[in-house]
């Protein structure tokens, strides 16, 4: 059985805290659309939408946990850490807006919702966490991994969390919020560490052979065809 | 979701197409929205309002011909909600009512209904706006609702290289086991993300080339427009009638129940 991937539905939310939150998701968005021109000029279209079916693509392999059941990447951490965070944003939203509005993944009205749990939650601040302890770990692979390590762990959480403050907001369930955060950190608290393992598994496995295409190990605009 | 992925992307639709195909994407995805957000904003303990949509929306289904096979296979996204919404009479909070023996909670029983209700009417919807536009269509369509160009062409690349990049993936499957590999557990890990590592690779630079191949054809940031979209005023008054349709539901029933 393979565990399916919580986007949140129509309905689950109210429509006021929704549409609030279309309406800061689509600030985010205008800002990551800035900031990836800066970094890749008139290629932000084709790497940020390669790498959004990269993402797609990569939520498709199933990593077996055990007696049968799987689980599967969320990869926000990933695309920040492989394409820089505008790009990573950018992918990650293109990938949630096509799920919902092509596979009927995710609600047409709580895309705002999910974009602010997975893209910013999960992938701008994994990126953040990243920046900040690459500065304090040692500049090298140990160091990179680690760091690379625990913003993937946390952005799990950190989503989790997200989709807590937007159910205290505007649940329409009536049940004790505290339950609530409980269960889903604690859930995610665990899907953190496959995240985690998967996330440095496969930066690591980059590393070794196209250093060059990991933004995070670049510290400078990401330099093509080398 | 992969076997169905074809059947959408190539946008093979069926031979007798209802009117509700015909009506330009921006009009329809501004329908399907605004009458998926009246649901939403429809309290879950008007009953009979929800009922109500119901019925319009397997309606639509019906006369648009979505075969129940993937209507099926779109509602599996649900579970893990709907299993939160069962559990919601249980932990819910509030005064218990007796429900076939049980004591639930009365407000977690309609948290429970209105997850499940406005979920399910928000999945078909989707799926109805998903099988009658083509995403080429979507794209215009999105385009015309003023979402940012750069985000639509993004979005246009993602879905006209989905089928290369999954078919890779199952290449790279195929692969594996004809290397008499078998992911088992945890231990098959660094393999699986390996392949994860060379899809990345794969797909970077598959990108980069097809940025050359755009640059070598004059590309300058801007995608041509390739097709044009005339909107009618018929078209127009065709996309309100969704919307107004719940409207009416909500209104009628907010004065019925009075």
């Amino acid at each position: 059985m393979k565990l399916p991937q919580m986007h949140i539905p129509d309905g689950f939310i109210n429509a006021q805290i929704s549409v609030l939150a279309l309406v800061i998701s689509a600030v985010f968005v205008y800002v990551a659309l800035q900031g990836a021109k800066r970094q890749l000029d008139e290629k932000v279209a084709p790497l940020a939408g390669l790498s959004a079916v990269f993402i797609f693509a990569m939520q498709m392999i199933n990593f077996p946990v055990a007696a049968g059941t799987s689980g599967h990447l969320i990869g926000g951490a990933l695309a920040a850490i492989l394409i820089g965070p505008w790009a990573g944003v950018l992918a990650v939203t293109v990938v949630l807006i096509v799920q919902a509005l092509v596979f009927a993944d995710g609600g047409l009205t709580a895309i705002g919702l999910n974009v602010l749990n997975m893209s910013v939650m999960a992938t701008l601040m994994a990126w953040i966490i990243f920046r900040l302890l690459q500065r304090m770990f040692p500049k090298n692979r140990i160091g990179f991994l680690s760091a690379t390590a625990i913003a993937a762990y946390l952005s799990v959480p950190l989503s989790a969390i997200g989709f807590t403050i937007e159910f205290a907001l505007g649940g329409t369930a009536a049940i004790e919020l505290s339950t609530v955060l409980g269960a889903m950190v604690g859930v995610h608290a665990v899907i953190g560490l496959g995240e985690a393992i998967i996330t440095v598994l496969t930066i690591s496995a980059v590393l070794s052979v196209r250093k060059d295409l990991v933004f995070g190990a670049t510290n400078s605009k990401i330099s093509l065809g080398k | 979701m992969k076997d169905s992925q074809h059947h959408l992307i190539d946008g093979s639709h069926q031979h007798n197409l209802t009117k509700f195909y015909t009506i330009p994407a921006h009009i329809k995805i501004a329908s399907v929205f605004i009458f998926v957000l009246l649901v939403v904003l429809t309290p879950g303990k008007n009953f009979q309002a929800h009922l109500s949509f119901a019925v319009i929306v397997l309606a639509m289904l019906i006369w648009n011909r979505i075969p129940l096979s993937l209507i099926r296979k779109r509602l599996i996204i649900e579970i893990p909600f709907v299993l939160f919404a069962f559990f919601l009479p249980i932990l819910g909070t509030g005064p218990r009512i007796d429900f076939f023996g049980l004591k639930l909670s009365e407000a977690g029983l309609w948290a429970g209904w209105n997850i499940l209700v406005k979920a399910t009417i928000g999945v078909m919807m989707s799926l109805l706006l998903s099988t009658t536009t083509p995403q080429r269509e979507l794209l215009v369509g999105l385009e015309k609702l003023k979402f940012p160009k750069l985000l639509v062409q993004i979005m246009s690349f993602m879905i006209r290289y989905t089928v290369v990049v999954t078919e890779e993936v199952k290449r790279m499957a195929i692969a594996r086991e004809s290397r008499c590999f078998e992911a088992k557990g945890p231990k098959q890990w660094a393999v699986l993300a390996r392949s994860g590592g060379a899809l990345f690779i794969r797909s970077y630079e598959r990108g980069e080339r097809v940025h050359m191949a755009m640059l070598s054809r004059g590309y300058t940031g801007q995608l041509p427009l390739t097709s044009i979209q005339i909107s009618s005023r018929q078209d127009f008054i065709n996309g309100t009638l969704l919307p107004l349709a719940a409207l009416v539901v909500i209104l009628f029933w907010s004065v019925f129940l009075k």
